[in-house]
């Protein structure tokens, strides 16, 4: 019996050591309560399958009663907020293209006429068909069902009043979602994840001591060790297109010289951030635990998982301070439809701010490093 | 004067919160020797070097290392100076050779001079027949040499050793001490520190450390010589009821037992030490042997660093 006390008694004595280890190391405490807390949070608020109020652009070359009845009916289902008003259809497919907007409702000249005689759809939506999400919440506006005001003039009504066209995937195949956001996920693992370890691992391993006592200066340092992982993004990005496109048929309607290039603001934004965390964490295990901190709403707020449009406001505002966001609207805007770098520059200009104020509070810390 | 100095601190001091880690160092070290800190674990050894290489900003006072200031200077000092960590710095994932091709590198050193000076360092610190193995599989006597080849590939004119034979064998250790004798001998400057007597007794000059403060400087015999105590050995076989008798009686700063011998320090004021002790061994009735002693550095060392301490009952 006493051997099985004993035996408790050494349990316990581990146990409590454990406890007093995560007592002494605060970051990874915080983890027990932060992850849970963080997670239920993304979820609960910023994760909304059912999607509303998106955004959305009207071209109403009818211009009758009926046709903004319509366009009100439409806006009062809540999945779409009209924020833009356009004077054709050519200028609602290239708000699509930009990104300004997810979904485009064209009316035509002929929109009475063709009301009246009911046997097809009078009004089209124009649908940005990269996310299947988006795609899924729209077609329930398809068969809007006509309202009480329009009284029992078109009871006889059987075609449903919209036709749908997804633009950009019009299969409807998710791979070709799924794809190029999935570059944006791979690098942002990569290139996090790598630097963050990087510097801290040469910090726990003694070598940094060294290092700083030779002619290497601060940012020598921290460009040399950046650059080799920014080949290997590249390198994972290429075989990640190269994939889709050969087994999954994904195209890629844009240049890919300005993919590249967008890719750089990104690719130097995932960088300064995982140097941000190697000059804050201890360990590298702190260095894991921090990267993937901030992989959890990366992965969920950033339009990866869930559409941004269907997102609470201060969820939104989180997404647009995270360099995944902007980047898959890069890399969506360019790969699925083709947009330009000038079409995307915004969120390029947002990569480009996040990389300047991480690296200079890389830069910063790093310094006081020292002593 | 100061063209012969390697390095010369005023005041040196540096803080961490509320500790004290350096109080208040004045040195001069003079150049082509091997100057030793010798000092417990804590004495601010380490923290001195690090100020001296401009790792560290002092809190206080000033520091001018091969007529530079520091921290200042420091970035002009880099190309000079030596460095060899307590820990083992260099990459245990690379082999060698390649330790040694970075480190050319990052001191610019031309393709060919590099070359040609590793083929040298592997002779010289006998790594040849390891140049290809991987440094985190090296014994710790070869991990040192590798390290002192890292520390000396740049030929630095001044050379900081942290402990560095803390986790080596007493024949490396002697060997690695050639190795020093040779390069101050080519004109390099040395600083090591050491916590091991027989080291400390190895260098030129001596700065004794204790809680952040130089308690005693000066060449290793000198200081042996100049001991501010009288050293007192007794031979017994009832050492424990001798050095309970020892340390009871009047002007007895400390016994330590070295085998079956024990060594009184005793204050220098008191005349015929080794009288005085025996009288009070046999007053308590122990059998024992009394004679003066000659000084060793850990006498030293010990009337050094025990005196400010006194008043503790």
């Amino acid at each position: 019996m006493s051997r099985w006390r004993e035996s408790l008694g050494r349990v316990a004595a581990i146990a409590h050591k454990e406890l007093q280890h995560l007592h002494r190391d605060r970051l990874t405490g915080g983890m027990v309560a932060g992850v849970p807390l963080m997670m239920t949070l993304l979820f609960g608020y910023a994760i909304n399958q059912d999607v509303r109020h998106l955004r959305a652009g009207v071209a109403d070359l009818a211009g009758t009663q009926s046709s903004r009845w319509l366009v009100a009916d439409a806006q009062a289902t809540q999945v779409i907020d009209v924020v833009v008003a356009a004077r054709s259809v050519h200028e609602l497919e290239s708000l699509l293209r930009e990104g300004a907007i997810s979904v485009g409702i064209a009316i035509p000249h002929d929109f009475e006429r063709r009301r009246g005689r009911g046997d097809r759809a009078s009004a089209q939506l124009l649908v940005d068909g990269g996310d299947p999400v988006v795609l899924a919440a729209v077609k329930g506006l398809v068969s809007l069902p006509p309202s009480d005001r329009e009284g029992t003039r078109h009871a006889m009504v059987s075609a449903p009043v919209f036709e749908l066209r997804a633009y950009y995937n019009p299969e409807r195949r998710s791979p070709v979602h799924i794809v190029p956001a999935l570059c944006g996920v791979i690098l942002t693992l990569t290139l996090v994840l790598f630097t963050a370890v990087a510097i801290v691992r040469e910090r726990e391993r003694g070598n940094l001591e060294l290092l700083i006592t030779t002619p290497v200066q601060t940012p020598e340092l921290m460009l040399g060790k950046i650059l080799p992982y920014v080949a290997i993004g590249y390198a994972q990005m290429s075989l990640i297109l190269l994939l889709g496109r050969v087994l999954f048929d994904v195209p890629i309607a844009g240049n890919l010289g300005s993919l590249y290039l967008g890719a750089g603001a990104f690719v130097a934004a995932a960088l300064t951030l995982g140097l941000l965390i190697s000059t804050v964490a201890q360990t590298q295990f702190q260095a894991f635990q921090m990267a993937f901190v901030s992989f959890l709403p990366q992965i969920l707020l950033s339009g990866f998982m869930f559409p941004y449009d269907g997102m609470p406001r201060p969820a939104q505002w989180l997404a647009e301070v995270l360099p995944l966001t902007h980047f898959l609207r890069i890399v969506r805007g360019i790969v699925l439809r083709g947009a330009t770098l000038g079409d995307v520059r915004a969120e390029i200009y947002a990569l480009l701010i996040f990389f300047s104020v991480a690296f200079t509070l890389a830069l910063l810390r790093f310094r006081k490093r020292l002593d | 004067m100061s063209a012969e100095l390697a390095i010369r601190t005023r005041g040196l001091t540096r803080r961490f919160g509320a500790l004290t880690a350096v109080d208040h160092v004045d040195l001069e070290i003079p150049r082509r020797a091997i100057y030793g800190f010798l000092g417990p674990n804590g004495s601010g050894k380490s923290t001195t070097i690090r100020m001296l290489c401009g790792l560290l900003t002092p809190s206080e006072g000033e520091a001018t290392v091969l007529g530079l200031e520091v921290p200042r200077d420091a970035e002009k000092l880099r190309r000079k100076l030596g460095y060899m960590t307590q820990r083992f710095s260099l990459y245990e994932d690379l082999s060698v050779r390649e330790n040694l091709e970075f480190l050319a590198e990052i001191y610019s050193l031309p393709a060919a001079a590099a070359r040609a000076r590793i083929e040298v360092l592997l002779d010289e610190f006998q790594l040849r027949d390891r140049t290809e193995q991987r440094a985190g599989t090296l014994s710790g006597g070869q991990k040192q040499r590798l390290a002192l080849a890292g520390a000396t590939l740049h030929e630095p004119e001044l050379l900081f050793l942290d402990e560095p034979t803390s986790a080596v064998d007493p024949q490396s250790r002697r060997d690695f001490w050639e190795t020093l004798y040779d390069l101050v001998e080519r004109g390099t400057t040395i600083l090591v520190s050491t916590h091991f007597m027989d080291e400390a007794e190895r260098c030129h000059g001596l700065a004794i450390l204790d809680r952040g403060r130089v308690v005693a400087a000066g060449a290793p015999d000198r200081l042996m010589r100049d001991i501010d105590a009288a050293v007192v050995e007794v031979e017994t076989d009832a050492p424990r009821a001798a050095r309970t008798a020892l340390e009871a009686s009047a002007g007895v700063r400390s016994v330590a037992q070295v085998g079956v011998r024990l060594r009184a320090l005793v204050d220098p004021a008191v005349t015929d030490p080794a009288g005085r002790l025996a009288a009070a061994l046999r007053e308590s009735r122990v059998d024992a042997r009394v004679a003066p002693a000659r000084a060793s550095l850990e006498d030293v060392f010990v009337a050094a660093t025990q005196r400010p301490a006194e008043p503790a009952p």
